[in-house]
């Protein structure tokens, strides 16, 4: 993995990546790590162990549930599932941050003399 | 949804705490190992491999202490680590905990006793349905002085039949008469009602039916309605009573109805029987108030409005019934009667709410010192943790987890206050309550409900709060917790917390001067009441008895022959070995057995249709002041001569004679009358003044006429239910009984004694509530000196403590040991000052709320107010000696190593 093209990532969208993760299918956390990190195309730095208390949070928020099944590697692993309230939230987040992002862009991309 | 996934997963966070623990940890160490495995495959070694894993992974304690606050049972975590760690500091100095549980135990305890006299005396509706539409109605008369006459037969006919304001009005009366069943003769207390009383009250019976206004009319079949424990004790509770006949009186009367256990008539002690009034509307005149009402409003209606309603119909009444014999019309106009009803619970109640809500306030006071000491201990404790707090602060506590500390310990403590103090308060209750018994009224009705449970929590709570804050808030400030070094005495810190400390002390010296002088105050009106001579000598060793010659053993038109065999009693009990000397009454002094009447004097005004005041009145057999010890002052007393020849004489009290006449003396010979068609009767003797209202009331102007008399308004008239009073020293005993009991046999053998009980007895329960009052006062005044003491010393103690270096300093410098001890004295004598001071002017004002209570004494009683604070100021110097004497021996070479 080459360190130095990776990004940090931004304050508060680690949640958001989670339930995107997860609305592709059941994972554990590991596996959701690793969904994102493909996705991203290794593009992201994600610290490994601050994905756990995201999972829980959003558990205790009622977005995700959990439960035990087994690995490919056949080892007990903990699974997590997008809920219907977690499936409404991910889509308020998308829209929120496509019509930010846009913004933004909007705004960076303005020249001197249109201001 | 969110709210309720969100409760849910704390509940099951809470519920299955080591289970997600054991997930949580299974979860992180599965993430290790699956990122090991992936390691593994580009060619890392497996322990090499699990290494990276670990470190790329993060701090696993930090990572699973974020989850477990994600998921929200950090702050249960918190709450047992609280609570196991107050628990283990608590267990470390069980001393300390002790003492602070008793004080607060001791606090909580007479708290929850006081609120739940409070609370079933004053605050709980009566049990009747509907209690608030209960009302009493009674008449007074501000002419001649009558404040509580109650209802005659003509007045509650009319406010029945034509009232606007009640659904029903009821009147009642209570007597005491004999009762055979099955052939054993009893004398018991009964109940007599209008057929409107009971059901005014909302009761149904268990077995029969109640009163009909048939039942209740003139002439009609005699029937009684039997109490439930009477039902039980006489009659087995069998349920075939129904439709039984019993004699009453002599007549026989069939019982028609059981009245349920629960019900209780007013504040009455539980009478035997209840029987129907029966007055007889054709026959009433105008006047005679000879039985109490209760009515019950219609709904919406005030007292008010019920007041004005009646007003109105009390001329009706004087137009629809003629006036007694030998009374004129204009009699009762002059009077000036007026209807006055209250709420039937404040009836009820009486009098008795200042002394509560005084007691109630005595013992919130003593918690109010009680907190104030465990504060200072607790404040203390906490000064000893500086270096504990110091570190953690170091480390990165917030004060929040600090604060919360002590906050645990202190609740901690008041929650084991509380609840001995509970277990206290049910022990206590007993004894108040028998203390209480016989001048509280509804100690039925007091017992620990769930309003003084709720009481007593609240209190506990408020008393933790109150003995956490002022620890929290002068020792944990971190700005004043820095030094490490300095091993918990950093200078500043230490003095704002020893100030808030003397505050403390001074709130709890002011309490006590409060509660010592209303303690001081009760004490002196109890010596002025045992000062006052009632009348009487030696009431103790005064046997009573009551005694009732029915109308069916001896008719009414035989009169002599009752007096014949009351004298003849009377020589057969004198002749019992160690009895001086035998009388009769009517009524005994301080048993609340009133008679009041107006009574013209000859040549003096009120003739015509004035009326005099009214006197009390007894009827007696001769030898009665002398067996007493009354002393006549002037003339004779009685003889039985007097009696049998109805001679017309009267005797007259001290305070009677004063009013018309100079001396006693110059009573003997004049003459007064009770209507203006009796013929003038000569008062042959005066004698002194008797309390017969109790000690702490006015003797009552009294008017004393013989047993038997002729034309007595009208009539002639016979006292057959009396008392009799036997002077003996076994007066109280069984013995005694016995032999009066065999004595009135071989005259009367089928008329049972009755009420038996001694002068004494009576003398001990006028000044009841003066006593309770007292020792409950004294009780709570005791505790806050106690804790003022313990205050004083510990605060003192403590100062000598931390400066035990300074002094070896100044002792090394040269100073006296006298002088290190007057310094230390001196700081003490400096608190308690400040704190009698505030104390005494409180108590100025505390004194006046309470001034119903006190007899003999101004409320600013000089001497209350100078003994207690000497008193005070004496315990104080001893509290405050024994540490300055221990500061006078510190040894200057071992302050100086100290620490």
């Amino acid at each position: 993995l080459d360190k130095d093209k990776q990004l940090d990532l931004l304050q508060g969208t680690l949640d958001m990546l989670i339930l995107k993760a997860v609305s592709l299918g059941p994972f554990h956390g590991y596996g959701i790590l690793l969904r994102i990190q493909q996705i991203s195309k290794d593009r992201l730095e994600i610290q490994q162990g601050s994905l756990y208390p995201a999972l829980y949070r959003l558990e205790h928020q009622g977005w995700i549930t959990s439960e035990w099944g087994e690995s490919e590697n056949k080892r007990k692993a903990k699974y997590y599932r997008l809920t219907a309230a977690g499936k409404r939230r991910l889509q308020a987040e998308t829209e929120n941050w496509n019509h930010m992002a846009d913004v933004i862009a909007a705004i960076l991309r303005t020249k001197p003399e249109e201001v | 949804m969110n709210l309720w996934s969100r409760l849910r997963s704390w509940v099951r966070t809470v519920l299955r705490r080591s289970r997600a623990e054991h997930e949580m940890e299974a979860e992180v160490q599965f993430h290790i190992e699956a990122l090991a495995d992936d390691l593994m495959r580009s060619g890392i070694p497996r322990e090499e491999a699990l290494r990276k894993a670990r470190i790329e992974f993060g701090g696993v304690e930090r990572v699973k202490e974020e989850c477990r606050e994600a998921h929200g049972f950090k702050f249960m975590e918190d709450l047992l680590y609280d609570l196991r760690f107050a628990g283990r500091v608590l267990r470390k100095s069980p001393g300390f905990a002790v003492i602070v549980i008793l004080t607060l135990a001791i606090a909580v305890g007479a708290n929850t006793v006081i609120f739940s006299l409070v609370n079933g005396v004053l605050l709980k509706p009566l049990s009747y349905p509907n209690p608030d539409q209960l009302i009493a109605i009674d008449h007074s008369s501000q002419q001649i002085g009558f404040e509580k006459m109650g209802i005659a037969p003509a007045l509650y006919f009319v406010y029945r039949e034509q009232n606007t304001t009640l659904e029903d009005i009821g009147a009642y009366d209570n007597d005491e008469l004999d009762v055979t069943v099955a052939g054993t003769p009893e004398h018991v207390r009964v109940l007599d009602v209008t057929d409107g009383t009971l059901p005014i009250l909302g009761v149904s019976p268990v077995l029969g039916r109640l009163f009909t206004r048939h039942d209740d009319s003139p002439g009609a079949t005699q029937t009684v309605v039997l109490t439930y424990p009477y039902w039980q004790r006489r009659f087995d509770a069998a349920s075939t009573v129904i439709g039984s006949s019993i004699t009453v009186n002599g007549a026989p009367a069939e019982i028609i109805g059981v009245l349920p256990q629960s019900f209780h008539f007013l504040d009455q002690k539980d009478p035997s029987l209840i029987l129907p009034m029966q007055w007889d509307r054709a026959k009433t005149t105008f006047g005679s108030f000879e039985g109490n009402a209760i009515a019950r409003l219609k709904p919406g209606v005030s007292v008010k409005e019920a007041t004005t309603d009646l007003e109105r119909l009390l001329p009706v009444a004087m137009r629809t019934f003629p006036p007694p014999a030998g009374v004129g019309a204009d009699y009762f106009q002059s009077m000036h009667l007026k209807p006055t009803p209250i709420a039937l619970k404040d009836e009820v109640i009486g009098n008795v709410q200042n002394v509560l809500w005084v007691l109630l306030a005595s013992t919130i006071l003593v918690l109010l010192v009680a907190c104030a000491n465990v504060a200072n201990l607790l404040t203390i404790r906490v000064e000893g943790r500086h270096h504990e707090f110091a570190i953690r602060y170091a480390i990165g506590a917030a004060r929040r987890r600090i604060s919360a500390d002590i906050l645990f310990e202190s609740g901690l403590l008041a929650i084991a206050g509380g609840l001995i103090g509970l277990l206290l308060a049910f022990g206590a209750m007993r004894i108040v309550v028998a203390l209480g018994a016989t001048n509280i009224p509804r100690i039925r009705d007091i017992n620990i409900t769930p309003s003084v449970l709720v009481f007593a929590i609240t209190i506990t709570a408020i008393a933790s709060l109150l003995i956490a804050c002022v620890p929290i808030l002068k020792s944990t400030n971190p700005r004043l917790i820095t030094d490490l070094r300095d091993g918990g005495r950093a200078a500043g810190q230490g003095r704002r917390a020893q100030g808030a400390r003397k505050a403390l002390v001074m709130i709890q010296v002011a309490v006590s001067v409060i509660l010592l002088i209303c303690s001081g105050l009760m004490i002196r009106t109890f010596r002025a009441m045992m000062d006052v001579s009632p009348g009487f000598t030696s009431p103790e060793t005064i046997q009573a008895f009551g005694f009732y010659i029915p109308d069916t053993q001896i008719p009414d038109s035989s009169p002599e022959l009752v007096i014949r065999m009351d004298e003849a009693i009377v020589r057969k009990i004198t002749s019992i070995p160690g009895v001086s000397s035998v009388s009769i009454g009517r009524s005994l002094p301080l048993d609340g057995n009133d008679s009041n009447n107006p009574v013209f004097v000859e040549n003096r005004t009120f003739e015509g249709s004035e009326i005099p005041p009214s006197r009390r009145f007894n009827y007696l057999a001769p030898g009665f002041f002398s067996t007493l010890g009354t002393r006549l002052l002037a003339g004779r007393d009685f003889t039985w001569a007097d009696n049998y020849d109805k001679t017309p004489v009267v005797i007259v009290s001290k305070s009677f004679a004063n009013e018309f006449w100079r001396r006693p003396e110059d009573a003997l010979g004049k003459r007064v009358r009770m209507v203006s068609t009796d013929p003038w009767r000569e008062i042959i003797g005066v004698s002194e003044d008797v309390h017969y209202d109790g000690v702490e009331k006015p003797s009552p102007s009294m008017v004393y006429w013989p047993l038997l008399m002729d034309h007595f308004g009208g009539h002639t008239r016979l006292q057959r239910a009396t008392v009799f009073v036997v002077r003996s020293q076994l007066a109280g005993t069984q013995s005694l009984m016995n032999s009066i009991q065999q004595q009135v046999s071989s005259v009367n053998p089928s008329v049972p004694l009755a009420n038996s009980g001694t002068l004494g007895h009576l003398y001990s329960q006028s000044m009841a509530r003066t006593t309770f009052t007292l020792v409950m006062l004294c009780v709570s005044g005791g505790i806050a000196l106690l804790l003022g003491i313990v205050g004083i010393y510990g605060v003192i103690a403590y100062s000598v403590s931390q400066r035990t270096r300074e002094m070896g300093i100044r002792m090394a410098l040269g100073a006296e040991r006298r002088s290190i001890s007057f310094m230390v004295l001196r700081q003490g004598a400096f608190l308690v000052l400040i704190g009698i001071a505030v104390g005494l002017i409180a108590s100025l004002f505390v004194a006046q709320l309470i001034r119903t209570l006190l007899y003999g004494i101004q409320p600013i009683d000089p001497v209350t107010f100078v003994t207690v604070p000497v008193l005070l100021l004496a315990v104080a110097f001893l509290a405050s000696y024994l540490p300055a004497w221990r500061a006078s021996r510190v040894d200057p070479m071992v302050a100086l190593r100290y620490e």
